[in-house]
């Protein structure tokens, strides 16, 4: 088993006949994701190297029996292509997309609330089920079926920790990238919980960086909740004290936010801490 | 972005907010000039850089007459002011505003943002105006007082009778109060505003609101749609390599090591930084090409690297999702050759298209150390700096 996705996930792409898009529907298809359609405005009846076009996601849906989104749109017009896809009633929507502005990310929250469709991301590299299913931007070869679960905000280091893993031996129930935007969908704790409850994962490795207090919450949930073994890694230990926003914003986040308070809280968790972004794999190992 | 005290009042102004006349001026005779036009006894001769702490650092001066007007346009006009937020560098002064004075009554503290968390406009307000507002929040922080505004509904006249009341201000204000926090609310919303931050809020004598400084921060991604807000970016203000790298479409962050890092995506870029340091090095830079990066963003990174005679060693490590490694690959022999590295450049490629990318590497017949892992890569480019 895994989560979120598998073999079985009927996907539509959101802005599939852009350059990434078309680049990454390729890739998912040839991974063996079922990428059954695409949506474009008056594209209704062509297709994309034999994926069919429509024109919007309640058409793609209804034509084929997809549940599952994943959006390439450019910035100005994800925030509508998210709720296009809320609307239209799917299980899951993928935003790779990297830029929206912010209150468009209010406004899709707004209209996410009492509906049942799970985000991910914005700005995050998707998420993948090794052997069965990848949705959104990360190198499929790296992957291998297992039972590590992987959760991450960064794109890239999520690679790099997956990459260490597989180096190793061991391979990944699913891996999830809930992406680098503060006001994102999916977040630490729904993914811990959709590990803890995943008889096939047996730990996890969770990944984050300097910035907010979602990994302090986070940590505050393993404690209370996750009995599985768990290996954290923040990113920007050596980061100088950022660059000012603004006067208010320091005081939202109360001097929090150092990769040192989030180590601690991890730690204090029961968390395994892996100080090196290269000894991530290596802990996990030791923990099995 | 961030706009000036003078752009952030044009903006106001537009919205009917309660501002004192002002003049912006480039030189000590307009400021001069600007005196008379304001009509005031005093006039209060204020230096246009982007950072806070401009009062403390000189940056702000009063003046009773015409010619001290210029006098003290003339000490403002060309000093490097260093306040706690522009670094040890400081910042120049190329212009001044100079702005009527007023009667101030009362000090107020007053600003909007986004609080993502709570996914709602913040409004926060403080009767500790005129001080350094983190202080306050660490020292007092009772003295911080917040509504939060959904973004559905919009501002309620109770969220404004709620400030008023902890704020300490008399019943009577409360339709003003209102005014005031309701028109700076729909500005924010308008304009994809960041930050909205005044600071002091003036009640006056007189028993009327003055805005008396302020700042705003537009949300950058939101520039696309707020062409007359994108006109007002100050280039003079950022730093000339934080300028180019942002005309690149590149996140660059100096920082005062001699190892120069080019990395795809942040936490990575981060995590790259953690590493050298591990090893002993110091990174001279945060650098994320970004996603799509293309050869000449690649090349044009290597530029900026490479014009900071501090870096003794580059590191480019890559893990290849969007971005191919034969395309970083091209890109950093073209810029190599193009350029002429004299400093040792370890690359790391991992990802899509990795074999590619390590081939062209191999076969362009430059001195490039190819490294496999991350802490592999941090080891050579620290040993080759010898640091």
């Amino acid at each position: 088993m895994s989560v979120l996705v598998n073999k079985d996930t009927k996907i539509i792409t959101q802005g599939m006949t852009g350059k990434t898009g078309s680049f990454h529907t390729r890739a998912c298809r040839e991974y063996g994701s079922k990428m059954v359609a695409g949506v474009g405005p008056g594209k209704a009846g062509q297709n994309f190297e034999g994926i069919p076009l429509y024109n919007t996601v309640e058409d793609a849906k209804q034509a084929t029996g997809a549940t599952v989104s994943v959006i390439y749109v450019p910035p100005p017009f994800a925030a509508d292509a998210i709720m296009e896809a809320v609307d239209a009633d799917l299980d899951f929507v993928v935003c790779i997309t990297e830029g929206i502005p912010v209150l468009d990310m209010l406004r899709v929250k707004s209209f996410m609330e009492g509906r049942r469709t799970r985000l991910l991301g914005p700005n995050c590299p998707g998420i993948i089920t090794p052997g069965e299913c990848k949705i959104g931007i990360m190198p499929g070869h790296i992957h291998k079926p297992g039972r590590v679960g992987v959760v991450s905000r960064s794109g890239t280091l999520t690679y790099e920790a997956v990459f260490q893993l597989t180096e190793l031996g061991i391979g990944q129930s699913t891996c999830i990238g809930i992406g680098g935007d503060p006001l994102n969908g999916t977040n630490f704790i729904d993914c811990l919980s959709l590990f803890k409850d995943d008889p096939k994962t047996d730990a996890i490795v969770m990944i984050g960086e300097i910035g907010g207090s979602a990994e302090e919450e986070a940590a505050d949930w393993i404690k209370a909740h996750l009995k599985k073994p768990v290996v954290g890694f923040i990113g920007g230990a050596t980061a100088p004290p950022g660059r000012r926003m603004g006067h208010a914003g320091a005081i939202i986040s109360g001097g929090s936010g150092t990769a040192e308070a989030k180590y601690e809280a991890l730690q204090k968790a029961g968390v395994t801490i892996s100080r090196s972004p290269a000894e991530i794999g290596k802990h996990l190992k030791e923990l099995l | 972005m961030n706009l000036h005290e003078y752009q952030s009042k044009q903006l106001m102004s537009r919205y009917g907010l309660p501002l004192l006349k002002g003049r912006l001026c480039y030189t000590p005779g307009e400021a001069e000039a600007a005196y008379d036009s304001l009509g005031t006894p005093v006039v209060v001769v204020k230096a246009q850089v982007h950072a806070g702490g401009r009062g403390k650092a000189g940056g702000v001066k009063l003046a009773k007459s015409a010619e001290e007007a210029r006098q003290v346009a003339e000490k403002i006009l060309g000093m490097t002011l260093v306040t706690p937020q522009t670094g040890a560098q400081g910042k120049l002064v190329r212009k001044v505003y100079a702005e009527a004075g007023c009667n101030i009554g009362k000090e107020f503290y007053l600003s909007l943002l986004v609080d993502r968390a709570r996914r709602c406009i913040a409004i926060i307000a403080s009767t500790e105006g005129g001080m350094e507002i983190e202080k306050v929040a660490h020292d007092t922080p009772d003295k911080i007082l917040k509504v939060f505004v959904d973004p559905r509904t919009g501002l309620q006249s109770f969220q404004s009778m709620q400030l008023l009341q902890k704020l300490g201000l008399e019943l009577s204000k409360s339709t003003a109060f209102y005014e005031l926090l309701s028109r700076l609310y729909l500005m924010f919303m308008e304009n994809d505003l960041a930050l909205i931050e005044i600071n002091p809020l003036v009640l006056t004598k007189e028993g009327s609101f003055v805005i008396l400084d302020a700042k705003c921060a537009v949300d950058d991604n939101a520039l696309f749609r707020r062409p007359h807000l994108r006109e007002l970016m100050d280039y003079d203000e950022q730093d000339p390599k934080d300028l180019r790298a942002s005309k690149a479409g590149l996140s660059y962050v100096a920082l005062d090591g001699n190892i120069g890092c080019m990395v795809n995506g942040a936490g990575l870029a981060m995590a790259t930084m953690d590493i050298i340091k591990m090893f002993g090095g110091n990174p001279a830079n945060f650098l994320d090409v970004g996603g799509g990066a293309s050869k000449e963003t690649v090349t044009e990174a290597f530029k900026i690297l490479l014009s900071d005679d501090q870096v003794k060693g580059i590191l480019v490590n890559i893990f290849g999702g969007i971005m191919k490694c034969d395309v970083i690959a091209s890109g950093v022999v073209e810029a190599a050759r193009e350029l002429g590295v004299k400093v040792p450049l370890v690359v790391r490629l991992q990802g899509t298209n990795v074999d590619l990318g390590k081939k062209i590497l191999a076969e362009s017949g430059l001195k490039i150390i190819p490294a496999d892992t991350m802490d592999d890569a941090a080891r050579k480019v620290v040993n080759a700096v010898g640091a």
